[in-house]
């Protein structure tokens, strides 16, 4: 699949990624860099949109624009925690006026497929509109779907792919309780090094525009995409390479890959493995120090490793160890969250 | 992309049974799993939703889990439903099946339940994550040990049609050779009062296609099938086909349904397309047929413009509520019985035709010959989906 047009929304700006100026922060969870949403989106919209529907919505827009479609064929959308701001203000209001004097505005955009539903709206797109919602593997359910409308339709020219997932303002916080997210003080640049359990966590979209044939307008591939819902540390090596076979590539062959550290001690050591023994010698960088972790926050990943191949250039605050790169060719992403849900993503520069 | 898709197994838990053997004996006794609500702790008291009358503690000891277990209600019905599709197909071997799961709320029963205890409170923290649909598909898969393609499609109330076709979709392009599909979702006060407050939950028993119906009640249920490619189906007793399948967005309205059911008519044809049929072809339709003024109408638009002459026709939520994302796989199981025992289940509470389209849906339970069934499920977000089921493949 061919990546025509693409556009991401984090807790950091392109400008800053390229540039070396990415920011730390200070607390376990940090919002989404603020975008001007009214470029996009009708101002009696925008009012009524939570944060996952105005992401969703202007990444998609975006990524439309860069690849001159208007329309495309199929939308498929991954978002691991989906409306959580529409989902606890209903909820709330549920248990607050215990049960009575409800509004259903809400609870009708509360559902998990919110995003995807209010971009086929909005572009009156009256196509195939999938939502996946399986933890960290989200967005990746999402690729194999696209990958799997290329291969048996021959009418489906391109296909809208994307992530998204919001912070809330209970919700998210209940992550301190149950040992998703690191406690005491925090400096979001070092918790790579960190000798606790738990991470950090952000929001953000990051959505492609893919064709099955190579247009003019095409920068890089997605060449495969595999989710696990389990794998042993000892079977995982084995896995990456079949995986990597299977599109004709050996472990060495690859010029970088994308590890998803999240300073979490109790499960990074699925990436320190990997970084120890068969991508030794490969470029490693990692992100989630600089935008959370989050459910769909491998289409972030995704946009990384699409820019990078797209730009010939290596944000050198992502690296994880010295190697140098002139020009890299195949990218592999590999996540995984809390030890579960693992993914493997190849990319590959036209 | 020719490989056909067999259905070697089937499970289902819902408000008219614990089983495939108690939803059939429902079904052709016009027996309907509508009731007050006494596991659901709300406090709309009269109204009427399609209830599994066994509590949680009752599920968890049915499938010997022990007290720290983290399964939600979905999580629990689910369970069954599936152990049931899989003894069906007589699967042992976990190591190379998918698993795709639709679920529209998911663990929310907990969330709602422990929402304003997380805090205070560490004894249920470990269902914080449990508000997240992946979860309660996480659970389900881990008890059998399905460890590999496992994801959840959350589409609202087509969400388990999706993961049929899916599914489908999977065994067809050769990625997969066996893929367990379907969904589950229990009642929660959450979405109880969402539709309440939407003014489309009805008071009465649903009456689907009438025109008196009075909108929607809800129901909880779980339905899985076992889906494999012919070549591993060869040996097995084989339940029907998956043949056709489409899903198009209505891209009209968040909630509402399009005056003449674009999505749904796009739908069907996309349906009818994959399997190569003729609208005439088909013998019965299972329709979403919610009993919302807004659907029926909707709904019934779409069929006419689909179909020239209409084939026999009902909603089985007559019997056991809207079921949301396991919707579409109860009603993949009712499509497969009508076909396995070639008989049309009717569709309760009718009595006069909607003025406008006057579709006269099946009102007793009926012999016929059956080759293939469509089904339609429909969601929030403008989602619509159509499912062929085929007595060969």
């Amino acid at each position: 699949m061919y990546i025509n047009g693409m556009a991401s929304i984090a807790a950091q700006t392109e400008e800053d990624l390229f540039a070396g100026n990415l920011k730390s922060f200070q607390q376990n969870i940090f919002p989404a860099t603020i975008v001007n949403y009214k470029e996009y989106i009708k101002p009696m919209m925008l009012r009524r949109m939570s944060k996952a529907i105005k992401m969703g919505l202007v990444a998609a827009k975006q990524a439309l624009n860069e690849a001159g479609v208007e329309v495309p064929d199929s939308i498929i959308v991954g978002t691991g925690e989906g409306c959580k701001q529409d989902t606890e203000k209903f909820l709330e209001n549920i248990l607050d006026e215990n049960e009575s004097f409800l509004t259903p505005t809400a609870f009708i955009q509360s559902t998990h497929n919110t995003v995807g539903g209010q971009i086929a709206l909005d572009l009156k797109c009256t196509g195939y509109n999938m939502t996946y919602t399986q933890n960290s593997v989200s967005f990746e359910s999402a690729l194999i779907d696209a990958k799997l409308q290329f291969a048996e339709d021959p009418d489906t020219r391109c296909v809208l792919v994307g992530g998204v997932d919001e912070l809330a303002k209970t919700s998210t916080p209940f992550y301190n309780l149950d040992g998703q997210l690191k406690a005491g003080e925090i400096n979001t640049a070092e918790i790579l090094q960190s000798e606790s359990g738990g991470t950090i966590t952000s929001e953000g979209a990051a959505f492609f525009l893919l064709s099955e044939i190579r247009t003019q307008d095409s920068f890089a591939e997605i060449s495969d995409c595999m989710i696990y819902r389990e794998i042993s540390e000892e079977k995982l090596e084995e896995e990456i390479s079949w995986f990597l076979k299977k599109n004709d590539l050996k472990p060495e062959d690859l010029d970088a890959v994308i590890l998803g550290n999240n300073g979490d001690k109790r499960f990074d050591h699925y990436y320190h493995q990997l970084q120890d023994t068969i991508f030794k010698n490969t470029l490693q960088l990692g992100y989630k120090n600089w935008v959370g972790d989050y459910n769909t926050v491998t289409a972030y990943s995704c946009w990384l490793g699409a820019e990078i191949l797209k730009r010939n250039e290596i944000p050198q605050q992502l690296k994880l160890n010295n190697l140098e790169v002139k020009q890299p060719k195949s990218i592999l992403i590999y996540n995984q969250y809390l030890g579960k849900n693992h993914s493997l993503t190849l990319l590959r520069s036209l | 992309m020719s490989r056909s898709v067999a259905v070697t197994g089937m499970g289902i838990f819902s408000a008219i049974g614990k089983d495939l053997e108690e939803n059939h004996s429902s079904l052709i006794h016009g027996k309907h799993g509508l009731s007050t609500p006494e596991i659901l702790e709300t406090t709309h008291q009269k109204l009427p939703i399609g209830e599994i009358k066994a509590t949680n503690i009752d599920l968890a000891k049915n499938l010997n889990l022990d007290e720290s277990h983290a399964f939600t209600r979905a999580a629990l019905l689910g369970t069954i439903a599936l152990k049931e599709a899989v003894k069906n197909a007589k699967i042992k071997d976990f190591t190379n099946i998918g698993f795709v799961n639709g679920t529209s709320v998911g663990g929310m029963d907990m969330t709602e339940r422990f929402y304003r205890e997380y805090e205070n409170d560490a004894t249920n923290r470990r269902f914080i994550q449990a508000q997240h649909p992946g979860f309660t598909t996480e659970q389900i898969a881990s008890y059998f040990g399905i460890n590999n393609y496992v994801t959840t499609i959350s589409t609202a109330c087509s969400s388990a049609a999706n993961a049929i076709m899916m599914g489908a979709r999977l065994i067809k392009s050769g990625r997969l050779d066996r893929v367990i599909v379907g969904g589950t979702d229990c009642l929660s006060r959450f979405t109880l009062n969402g539709f309440n407050s939407l003014m489309i939950y009805s008071e009465d028993f649903p009456k689907p296609f009438d025109a008196e119906r009075k909108g929607l009640n809800l129901g909880e249920a779980a339905a899985y099938l076992v889906l494999e490619s012919a070549e591993l189906a060869e040996n097995k007793e084989v339940l029907g086909y998956v043949s056709g399948y489409g899903n198009a967005n209505d891209a009209f309205h968040q909630t509402a349904s399009s005056e003449n059911g674009e999505g749904a008519y796009l739908a069907m044809q996309k349906a009818l397309k994959t399997a190569r049929f003729n609208p005439h072809q088909i013998d019965y339709i299972n329709a979403h047929g919610t009993a919302t003024q807004n659907n029926d109408l909707s709904e019934s638009r779409a069929l006419i413009r689909t179909f020239k002459e209409m084939p026999a026709l009902s909603s089985t939520k007559s019997f056991t509520g809207h079921t949301l994302a396991a919707a579409g796989g109860i009603e993949a199981v009712f499509s497969l019985l009508a076909i396995k025992h070639q008989q049309i289940y009717p569709n309760l509470n009718f009595n006069s035709v909607i003025n406008e389209t006057k579709l006269e849906p099946v009102t007793e339970l009926k012999s016929a010959k059956i080759d293939h069934v469509l089904s339609n499920s429909f969601g929030f977000g403008g989602n619509c989906t159509s499912l062929i089921f085929s007595k060969n493949g």
